[in-house]
């Protein structure tokens, strides 16, 4: 698929990124985090971006996450051009095109599951009675539907994770982005984790996973390597 | 983020940090409650002055006629020594006023000073003696609860007989009823005649030790020169023949002290609206220096507050980024944290209220100062105290606000 400046993406592509660049400025140096990345995601793709550190994987996911706008090029989400979108604007895309997965889970600690996961709920507008039974819907689809008063110091780091990737559903997000996703976890929850994202893929959520980890990085269809700003590889693996 | 949802947080941020939160509404929690408690000390002294103070010392539709003024605020000192070289009242400038006035009045002398009274080897040390006629006890309200006042006859003919006060009484004669027994007044017995009802106290004065003995009796040579009185007092039954009375008066006083057209009274014509003037001017220093120390203190708080406010900010660095990752806008976090700086005022600003309300209470009970806690006062507390939070508020929930989420995430 070519795509030329100018295009609208094809209505199956979630992600578009075309010729992005992102520089910043440092004073002394100019720092290219990226160089000129174009890449397309479909629907329904379960996606690992990888890549040594200093990479520009963490800047493409900023990117990615609408939480950074690129110095040049086009983004495309879901079929709307976010590359020169306002803050506010961004922030109305991430409440409702985006979910995000942490490594550090960015629970608030206060706060009991249910609460976290509404959170998002909360900055859409909802109303409160639709409101937790949205929420608590989606830690059902985690597995944590006993688990929904529990305070994040009350559940272990699987559960906590899984916390957060019910807050990362709950909007019914275009992507779900996670960010080093078992970076905190022992490899046996890591497994559990990657089993969740598994089953939520099959389920139709289009996913986008950035890892430095080459068994985590195995789980997801495709893999897409960054070197130096640029994508180095990008490999569709045999279902 | 709705408003309610904000405050709601802002209510779970303050239990779950109680000292602090403790801490930094301290400010505004001690200036709404000198507001309560002086507004209602002002309020309540206001209310006595008008209704009360004024009323005992002068009277309603009552005027004084004397040398100088009994209150007056700040006089300069070449005033007063003019006021001093003034002729005094004399008996027979009093009785030509009570003479010529053509309405209907009661005229009463005055003339007091502090005497040692003593009866049964027992004192009253300073107390308030006075020679008067007949009519003061009706013109000053005094009601007689034991005996009689002393008769018309008993002043033209000086018999030396007195009315006492309460405490008076209950010093010298303890339970026993004085009337017909006798007490010394600057070693001259009088023969009590009747004690006047109990008048209770004036910021923290007795009202009842005091005497008042016919103002031709010996007494006379005990509170002033010969032929000399300190008031005429007039009272009137309506404003308006008070005004007239007065206007007469003067006409008479300056004819008797034979004062041209432009020279000004050597006398003055003293009516409640003086003393009021006087506590007006008290109160005019109340309403500068009050107000001030309540926004010394609000400002103060509100700096707490502020300080308080930019430490959370810091501190929840991670969770603002958490929450703008989530889809939060600049204005969802400003409102979160103006929310939570209002919401810590306001709810000093009600302890503040009720703090200075118990205040009122308990100072009225305790002390001579009179207090009446004022409805307004309450409201402005509370909305002083909320807008303080706010002002307070805005500048650390801007830098909240405009934290960027990719370094706010980041942050430890």
């Amino acid at each position: 698929m070519n795509f030329r400046t100018g295009d609208t993406p094809h209505p199956d592509v979630v992600i578009l990124a075309h010729k992005l660049t992102r520089e910043y400025d440092m004073g002394l140096e100019l720092v290219r985090a990226l160089r000129g990345v174009s890449v397309q995601i479909r629907k329904n793709e379960y996606v690992a971006v990888m890549g040594p550190s200093g990479s520009g994987k963490s800047t493409l996911m900023n990117l990615i996450g609408c939480l950074d706008t690129p110095t040049s090029g086009e983004y495309w989400l879901n079929g709307q051009k976010v590359s020169d979108l306002r803050d506010d604007e961004l922030a109305r895309i991430r409440n409702k095109e985006i979910g995000f997965v942490f490594q550090t889970f960015n629970l608030l600690p206060r706060a009991d599951a249910l609460h976290n996961v509404e959170l998002p709920l909360i900055y859409a507008g909802m109303s409160g009675k639709a409101r937790r039974e949205r929420a608590a819907d989606a830690l059902e689809r985690v597995g944590l539907a006993d688990r929904m008063d529990h305070k994040p110091n009350e559940l272990s780091g699987g559960q906590r994770q899984r916390v957060a990737i019910a807050r990362g559903l709950v909007n019914e997000p275009s992507i779900l982005l996670a960010d080093e996703p078992t970076g905190n976890l022992d490899s046996t929850t890591s497994a559990e984790i990657m089993q969740v994202f598994g089953d939520l893929h099959r389920m139709g959520q289009t996913v986008v996973m950035v890892t430095h980890e080459q068994d985590i990085a195995a789980h997801a269809a495709r893999v897409v390597t960054l070197r130096d700003g640029v994508v180095a590889t990008d490999q569709l693996k045999a279902a | 983020m709705p408003v309610f949802e904000a405050i709601a947080l802002a209510f779970g941020q303050l239990r779950a940090q109680k000292l602090k939160s403790g801490f930094s509404l301290l400010g505004v929690f001690i200036g709404v409650t000198f507001l309560i408690a002086a507004w209602s000390i002002v309020n309540g002294m206001n209310v006595y002055m008008t209704e009360q103070f004024a009323g005992r010392i002068i009277g309603v539709n009552t005027f004084h006629l004397r040398r100088m003024p009994n209150f007056m605020p700040h006089v300069s000192d070449s005033a007063w020594r003019a006021w001093r070289r003034r002729p005094r009242i004399t008996f027979s400038d009093a009785q030509a006023v009570a003479q010529a006035i053509s309405v209907p009045v009661l005229t009463a002398w005055e003339s007091s000073d502090n005497v040692t009274i003593e009866a049964n080897g027992k004192q009253v040390l300073e107390a308030g003696v006075t020679g008067a006629t007949e009519r003061y006890f009706d013109i000053k309200n005094l009601r007689i609860t034991q005996g009689r006042p002393f008769t018309a006859q008993e002043v033209r003919s000086g018999v030396p007989v007195v009315v006492i006060g309460y405490e008076v009484a209950e010093k010298l004669f303890e339970r026993r009823d004085p009337v017909g027994k006798h007490v010394k007044i600057a070693g001259i017995p009088y023969r009590v005649v009747g004690v006047v009802e109990e008048q209770g106290k004036l910021f923290g004065f007795s009202l009842d030790r005091f005497a008042v003995a016919p103002a031709l009796s010996p007494i006379q040579d005990e509170v002033n020169p010969p032929g000399v009185i300190d008031a005429l007092i007039v009272k009137a039954s309506s404003v308006e023949l008070m005004r007239e009375a007065i206007s007469e008066a003067e006409e008479i006083m300056r004819g008797r002290r034979h004062l041209r057209p432009r020279q000004e009274n050597t006398f003055v014509l003293e009516t409640s609206e003086g003393v009021l003037n006087f506590w007006g001017g008290i109160k005019r220093i109340l309403y500068v220096v009050g107000p001030g120390l309540v926004g010394v203190a609000l400002v103060v708080g509100g700096i707490v507050i502020m300080n308080i406010m930019l430490m959370a900010v810091a501190e929840r660095t991670r969770e603002i980024g958490l929450r703008k990752s989530l889809g939060a806008r600049r204005r969802d976090i400003l409102r979160q944290f103006l929310a939570e700086s209002a919401t810590i005022a306001t709810v000093g600003a009600a302890i503040g209220v009720a703090t200075g309300i118990g205040l009122s209470v308990l100072l009225d009970a305790a002390t001579p100062l009179p207090a009446a806690v004022s409805p307004m006062s309450i409201v402005l507390g509370v909305v002083i105290g909320g807008g303080v939070g706010i002002v307070a508020g805005v500048y650390p929930a801007t830098r909240a606000a405009r934290l960027d989420p990719i370094a706010a995430l980041r942050q430890e």
